[in-house]
């Protein structure tokens, strides 16, 4: 078992206008786990995403990510210390002015310690490593090409690229695929597998699809709302690299069900306390 | 997707210029006969082609006059702008500066431009300063609100990306707020490069002895209408020179928040 990377204890979060969107919240992520929250919409998984994030800080309890708790976010982060973090959200907020390359090219110029190399390497060595990101998410050739020239599936291909061009320890993902057809986000689930094999980032993964985290995490949290909390916890055991027809077969679907039941069992018994 | 890139423009666009040049030149001869059908004195509304001739014949006198009303226009525009940058930046940084100055700005943005002129005479004597000052004090508005709200109005989704990476305020207002807010500023410097015209119109009408708006007041004291109209033409041909000029590098340098346009293709 690798050593704990990110821990949530006793994590209450409440907002200012009195909601509690976290309550009594505990969760650990070893390093180079790829865990998957799930639940109906509003039941605070972006909201943990934010914490890990650092974007939002615990009413109580402790958030840790590596040996430091989580500070506000933009402080401290530049200096090198801490996790290197990958975000990347269902819109792809690419910036429209700059190409494709240049976007995903964004978090060397802010990161350390590429940032330190900016000037120096971006022609070269920066470039190279982009454009084999691209070609890993099958985007090659549209490196030049401006946001609005893609489709929405090549640009959250493009988002994962910009997620991940910095070597980021952390991976979270915000239904990245969420907007996304049937086949894109099946191809894209696989082109996510492959890139957390080769390079074992630990993956914090929301999602409201439950194939979509079977197929993915090697661990389930199920999350029920008002307040939302941890309801259940699953190991995933299939064998690794997943593919999508495996997706379809009946163990599959029978760790859906039983995550389906789990789900809407918490939801029922909300409605009748 | 991939267009032809291209530098000339396409025909589509030289149909619209086509006519637009003719709707002009309409204009132009709907107001000549009208004028010439309906014996209308030129002492109330002289026809264009007397303006034109006056416009000529007074090229020499009238020159110096365009460009002491183009030189205070464009320092006072200058100075708006600069301005306008600034305060919309603070003012844009943060919702909380936002949701405050806001009121601040409408208020004094619904002053009468014509009201300060006399506070500026009387703080700075008649001539050019009052005139700069007025064509600044008019023109900084729209850049601050434009500015301001492109500002206030970045994606909180993209702020949270760069913020995850430990970027800076700086940072993120380097990379993301001022080329987000490129497209806004220049759709605000169209407008104010016209109204600074106003502005240094107005304090010429009131207090200068240079300018076409001084040349302008002197004319339709002495009934000289036809003149009066040739410095309105000269206002008019400078304020639509750069509105034009103000057109094209917002083109070159914003193309991308125009992606229907087939120059953005290119």
């Amino acid at each position: 078992m690798n050593p704990v990377l990110i821990q949530l204890s006793d994590v209450r979060l409440q907002y200012g206008n009195g909601t509690v969107a976290l309550d009594n919240t505990n969760l650990s992520l070893a390093q180079g786990d790829f865990v998957s929250l799930v639940g109906p919409s509003g039941c605070g998984k972006s909201t943990i995403l934010k914490l890990v994030a650092g974007l939002l800080k615990p009413s109580s309890g402790v958030v840790m990510v590596g040996a430091r708790e989580v500070s506000p976010a933009g402080q401290n982060r530049s200096k090198g210390q801490g996790m290197r973090v990958g975000l990347a959200f269902q819109n792809p907020t690419m910036l429209p002015w700059l190409s494709v390359i240049d976007n995903i090219m964004v978090p060397l110029k802010i990161v350390s310690p590429f940032r330190e190399h900016y000037r120096t390497k971006k022609h070269h060595e920066y470039q190279d490593k982009a454009e084999d990101l691209l070609a890993q998410v099958g985007l090659k050739g549209f490196a030049q090409k401006k946001p609005w020239q893609l489709s929405g599936g090549m640009l959250q291909r493009a988002s994962l690229c910009r997620a991940l061009i910095h070597e980021p320890q952390i991976l979270l993902l915000d239904e990245p695929f969420g907007a996304l057809d049937q086949f894109t986000r099946e191809e894209l689930w696989s082109i996510l597998q492959s890139l957390w094999l080769t390079n074992q980032p630990t993956v914090l993964l929301v999602t409201h699809d439950l194939r979509e985290s079977a197929y993915l995490a090697n661990r389930i949290c199920v999350m029920t709302s008002r307040p939302g909390r941890i309801l259940e916890d699953r190991t995933v055991h299939f064998p690794r690299p997943r593919s999508i027809e495996m997706s379809y077969a009946a163990p599959f679907s029978e760790l859906i069900q039983e995550l389906r039941a789990t789900i809407s069992h918490a939801k029922v018994e909300e409605l009748i306390p | 997707m991939s267009s032809p890139a291209s530098i000339t423009p396409s025909s589509d666009q030289m149909r619209q210029m086509g006519w637009s040049v003719l709707a002009t030149l309409a204009f132009f001869l709907i107001w000549e006969l009208a004028c010439m059908g309906l014996h209308v004195s030129n002492l109330v509304l002289p026809r264009p082609s007397e303006v034109a001739q006056v416009l000529v014949a007074k090229f020499p006198l009238l020159l110096p006059h365009a460009t002491q009303t183009l030189y205070t226009t464009l320092v006072g525009f200058v100075a708006g702008v600069a301005g306008g940058i600034v305060i919309g930046a603070l003012v844009g940084c943060s919702k909380l500066a936002y949701d405050v100055a806001y009121p601040l700005l409408v208020g004094f943005s619904c002053i009468p431009k014509v009201a300060v002129v006399p506070i500026f005479v009387v703080w700075f004597g008649s001539g050019t300063v009052p005139a700069i000052l007025t064509s600044a004090v008019i023109s900084v508005f729209p850049v601050v609100v434009n500015v301001a709200t492109g500002l206030a109005s970045t994606e909180p989704e993209l702020e949270d990306v760069f913020k995850v990476l430990g970027a800076s305020k700086w940072d993120l207002l380097m990379n993301v707020g001022l080329p987000r807010t490129l497209p806004y500023l220049f759709a605000s410097m169209k407008i104010a490069v016209t109204l600074s015209f106003v502005g240094t119109v107005l304090s010429e009408t009131v207090a200068a002895n240079k300018g076409i708006g001084n040349v302008m007041m002197i004319a339709s004291g002495n009934f000289d209408v036809p003149l009066v109209f040739a410095g309105l033409f000269l206002l008019a041909i400078m304020g639509v020179v750069l509105y034009a000029l103000f057109a094209l590098v917002e083109m070159r340098l914003t193309g991308w928040s125009q992606r229907k346009t087939e120059w953005a293709m290119a």
